[in-house]
């Protein structure tokens, strides 16, 4: 419980200074943000008074107090070129961007781990050289190189996947409108829809994924439990799956944390290559735009939602390792 | 109770345990390391064999092998291992899952890195049991329970809920006896059972084997890098230097009539109480030799007092002594008229054929008996 | 300071002990003959060819990047008009123009040359900024501990948490015009808190070496300890990170061009000629997947050649 306190404690300091970080940046940025409230043909008088109302006249530290105060309400601030409020843009925009990240992980999972597995059970041998060379050849493929190849593919050629189009996710609604068949063929649509924006994330960090399970499990496999495990007679796979896998995925979960900044940063491109109104186009085009509010609205809860995700890769140590469970504290 | 594909040529007359000639070489990227080279021995149920040897001598690598517990790539086995009549060592891995546990199972040096520390004792303990004696669930809670209590742990029900860190060195050491002894094997290997405990636990530990061993009838390989912890527990010693057994013998015959330098030299290594205090202890200088590129000679002559120039340059053959089931690997045993000679030889010169300085000691020691 | 080479620091302390009875006798074992090992019996350490492949492609691209002006090639924002017909937009591959031209007739051979002059340019711009910065904080961090560790640590904690493509166009708007060092300003900055990370932690492990420990009880200066010898041990295995860091970089620039943020247009960039071809790809997928192959084999080949030097300089195994 006194580890649990600890860590929240830290988690609260990191989200005041990424939103404080955060902040500053947004505010140093060239182009007065007056500038974009007051409009065109705007005098130095009208200027003025838009400091004055939005507060933009006094300092850095007590505007970002302001900000906070309202953000923690739910309040982000208006869109200055579209007049729509921020909160209720990221509100539209979030599941889309989160199901893409999730869709991704998974994908990235159930590729990367029974590779991993079979790599490290047969070191040096097919499986494990052919599983290596795709590993470099995915993580040498960004999305954005990986994206126009997989959508001639798949889109253009085989026509199996759409190259854009998302169909939302509404079991609910559909189940009522016409029963589970409804409700069912919702769910496939939505998942067909985006299998080749999270596909092309996820091939990235399955080469990660595969990677770090190899080499932490041919060096689990040197252990003298595993050695021990085969002196007791137990199969091979066994011995693979319920003595060498749990111990070696420590450092995988750590980075299936830490990467989920880099597929967040893959959102990026993936949703303004298959048009799909997630939180990273929104983003991008406000920055294209120079509308920095709704910048500063994305950006704080991409961040916010990128600590949160590590904070829990923190908590998941504790349930997977019992020696972390029972320490006192541990620094 | 055996489920082994080999069952119906087994033949316990043939005896438990007959390893020969057993090499184990790995190949590495500075050559080929020889680190078992040609061992061979018998031993029956109820009986135990200590191998003794320092580190690097081939010994702990020696019960893997036998075992068939070495990695795949890089190693090099030859020589033949019968277990009761049937040559083990050509059986692939789903073969040897027969064996492992059931018929032959190993304590590890280190308890504390041996058992899983992401799984719960009695998980670790009652798998084996699921695995070849097809025990249901309850059965085999309730045989864990009894098999902790045999090991002399205390509050044995609560102990299967912890894991490996909640218990201390020797309590952990305790749990991984009992799941080598859960399945009944015939064999248990002991590997250095007691260099990574507390002093104190150690002898608790050693009798614990000792005992198991005896209710149990099963032959135990008993591997140390100590003379003293085999000598009152051992029917018979081998000991190992630089790949090969140097001497092999009954217990008694072996402190009573050393044969082998290398032997002898360990023997007055071993601090003795009835010694008066502040007695030099005699070390042994140098190193054993490179495995990779080992002498041509006797691997121990380049630190032997006695060694003369026939020792650099054949290897001596195992040779049988006149004390029944006593050999010993030397040209000038100890205890020998020829040895004597040897030593006045190098004493008068200085220095072995080897290079080695050789003073005439103080007071007649060990090497002046006859 | 007595006399010691950097080469020993890793292996054994830098003073000989006066030699016992033990080492006096292996010395005289040593006379008797040993025989040679047999060539097979030993496994060889090498570059390997496929190092040799990487390394060759990427210096191909190099050269012809530094080459570009002097060229025989079209500039990259003219506009074709020699191939005989009344449009020379997006041309197919074919022997005037061998990799064929884009929608707005630019010759796609010579806006590859020219763009992979940005992308090798703030590849390595930005990850040799990022390692001056990075590895003088990180041994700076390491090696003083505390507050300034604290502190600096804090600081890079504050960073990483954010997503670095995020942080990188962040960045890269802060200023009007897109320039080259802007880029390369933006990806060094993100760059930083990773490679500081990783330099705290090698410096850490080597300063509580006894040689580090040595020269400091001998008077040595914390300057003389950090240049003589925290880092020759630092940063070798920093120097194959960084093969791998360029490759990493090269993406950065990569996306952000994708985006329209990275140097501005008519400047030919990877990034942006994906971008721009993607727009007609089912009709003219050359036009994207040159680029495509192009970057794929670069990035390719920056992470062999890293990973085979980090296999031949014995550094462990990092997150790739």
């Amino acid at each position: 419980m006194r580890l649990l306190w600890k860590r929240l404690a830290q988690l609260v300091v990191v989200l005041l200074a990424t939103t404080f970080l955060s902040y500053l940046m947004l505010s140093l940025l060239p182009g007065d943000t007056a500038d974009v409230l007051c409009g065109l043909g705007c005098t130095p008088e009208q200027k003025a008074e838009v400091r004055r109302e939005y507060g933009l006249d006094k300092p850095i530290p007590l505007r970002y107090g302001i900000w906070l105060g309202n953000a923690v309400r739910g309040d982000l601030g208006t869109s200055a070129t579209s007049q729509v409020r921020v909160a209720e843009s990221l509100r539209q925009r979030l599941p889309v961007t989160l199901e893409l990240v999730l869709y991704a992980e998974i994908i990235a999972f159930a590729i990367g781990i029974p590779s991993g597995l079979l790599a490290a059970q047969r070191s040096g041998g097919i499986f494990d050289r052919l599983s290596t060379t795709f590993a470099f050849a995915a993580l040498s493929a960004p999305p954005f190189v990986l994206a126009p190849i997989l959508v001639l593919l798949f889109a253009v050629t085989i026509k199996i996947f759409p190259a854009t189009g998302y169909e939302a996710l509404d079991p609910l609604t559909k189940l009522q409108e016409g029963g589970i068949g409804n409700m069912l063929g919702n769910i496939f649509a939505n998942l067909r829809s985006l299998f080749l924006p999270a596909l092309i994330l996820a091939l990235a960090e399955a080469a990660v994924y595969l990677r770090l399970l190899r080499t932490d499990l041919i060096s689990t496999l040197q252990e003298d439990y595993i050695q021990m495990a085969k002196a007791k007679g137990l199969s091979p796979r066994r011995v693979l799956l319920r003595h060498a896998f749990r111990p070696s995925t420590f450092s995988l979960i750590t980075v299936a944390g830490l990467n989920v900044g880099r597929l967040i940063g893959g959102t990026l491109i993936v949703e303004s290559i298959f048009a799909l109104n997630g939180l990273g186009s929104y983003v991008v085009t406000s920055i294209l735009k120079r509308d920095y509010i709704p910048v500063l609205g994305g950006l704080v809860v991409i961040v916010t939602g990128f600590v949160l995700v590590n904070f829990a890769v923190d908590m998941l140590y504790a349930v997977l390792d019992p020696r972390i469970r029972h320490a006192r504290a541990i620094a | 109770m055996i489920t082994g594909p080999a069952n119906e040529s087994r033949d316990p007359s043939a005896g438990l345990l007959r390893v020969v000639d057993v090499k184990t070489h790995f190949r590495t990227e500075r050559g080929t390391v020889r680190a078992v080279d040609g061992v061979s021995f018998t031993l029956d149920r109820g009986r135990t064999l200590g191998i003794v040897g320092e580190s690097g001598s081939g010994k702990s690598v020696l019960s893997r092998s036998i075992m068939g517990l070495l990695p795949g790539k890089n190693v090099v086995r030859g020589g033949h291992v019968f277990y009761e009549g049937i040559d083990i060592v050509g059986f692939d891995k789903h073969q040897m899952r027969h064996v492992w546990g059931s018929e032959m199972s190993m304590v590890f040096q280190d308890p504390m890195t041996s058992l899983n520390p992401v799984m719960k004792i009695g998980k670790q303990i009652t798998e084996s049991l699921h695995e070849h004696l097809k025990m249901d669930s309850q059965e085999a809670a309730d045989t864990a329970l009894a098999l902790l209590s045999s090991v002399g742990i205390p509050e044995p029900a609560a102990r299967l809920q912890e894991y490996p860190h909640q218990l201390s060195g020797g309590m952990r050491q305790r749990v991984v006896i009992a799941i080598a002894l859960a399945c009944g094997p015939k064999v248990l290997f002991a590997d250095e059972p007691t260099t990574a405990l507390d002093v104190t636990v150690q002898a608790q530990i050693l009798n614990l084997l000792q005992q198991q061993q005896h209710e149990r009838h099963m032959a135990m390989i008993l591997v140390t890098h100590d003379l003293g912890v085999v000598a009152g527990r051992s029917h018979e010693i081998a000991v190992m230097y630089a790949g090969k057994v140097v001497e092999h013998a009954p217990t008694a015959s072996l402190f009573a009539n050393v044969r082998m330098p290398y032997t002898e030299a360990l023997l007055s290594s071993i601090p003795r109480i009835e010694n008066p205090s502040h007695t030099r202890l005699d070390v042994i200088g140098g190193r054993p030799p490179d495995l990779v590129s080992p002498p041509p000679g006797c691997g121990f002559a380049p630190r032997c007092k006695y060694a003369q120039p026939r020792c650099v340059q054949e290897p001596p053959p195992l040779i049988e002594s006149e004390f029944p089931g006593h050999s010993y690997r030397c040209f000038y045993p100890v205890g020998t008229p020829a040895n004597l000679e040897a030593y006045q030889r190098n004493i008068t010169a200085g220095r072995s054929a080897t290079g080695l300085p050789v003073e005439a000691p103080v007071t007649i020691g060990a090497g002046g008996r006859l | 300071m007595p006399e010691q080479s950097p080469e020993n620091g890793a292996g054994e302390p830098p003073f000989s002990f006066p030699s016992d009875a033990a080492t006096s006798t292996t010395a005289t074992i040593t006379r008797i003959e040993v025989p040679d090992v047999p060539e097979e019996d030993k496994v060889k350490k090498t570059l390997g060819p496929v190092f040799w492949i990487a390394a060759g492609w990427v210096g191909l691209i190099l050269l012809l990047a530094i080459l570009a002006p002097v060229l025989p090639i079209p500039s990259p924002t003219l506009q074709v008009k020699d191939c005989g017909q009344p449009f020379c937009n997006r041309l197919p591959p074919g022997p005037g123009h061998i990799f064929g031209t884009d929608q707005n007739a630019r010759d796609i051979f010579s806006r590859i040359i020219w763009g992979g002059r940005v992308s090798m340019s703030v590849g390595v711009a930005s990850i040799a900024i990022g390692l001056l910065v990075g590895s003088t904080i990180g041994i700076i961090a390491g090696y003083f501990r505390g507050t300034v560790d604290l502190v600096l640590m804090a600081i890079s904690d504050i960073l990483l948490a954010f997503p670095p493509l995020l942080l990188a166009l962040a960045i890269v708007s802060f200023r009007d015009s897109r320039t080259a060092a802007n880029v390369v300003m933006a990806i060094a900055i993100v760059s930083i808190p990773p490679i500081a990370r990783l330099v705290r932690a090698n410096t850490l492990t080597f300063t509580q070496r006894e040689f580090v420990l040595a020269s400091r009880t001998l008077g040595a200066s914390h300057l003389r300890v950090i240049v003589k010898e925290v880092l020759p041990n630092v940063m070798l295995p920093i120097f194959s990170f960084a093969i791998i860091g360029v490759a990493i970089a090269i993406i950065a620039e990569g996306g952000l061009a994708f985006l329209g943020l990275s140097v501005q247009p008519p400047t030919p960039t990877w990034g942006d000629m994906i971008s721009f071809g993607a727009k007609i790809l089912e009709d003219h997928p050359h036009v994207a997947l040159i680029p495509c192959a192009v970057m794929f084999i670069t990035i390719l080949s920056l992470n062999l050649a890293g990973d085979r030097v980090r296999e031949y300089l014995d550094v462990k195994d990092s997150v790739l």
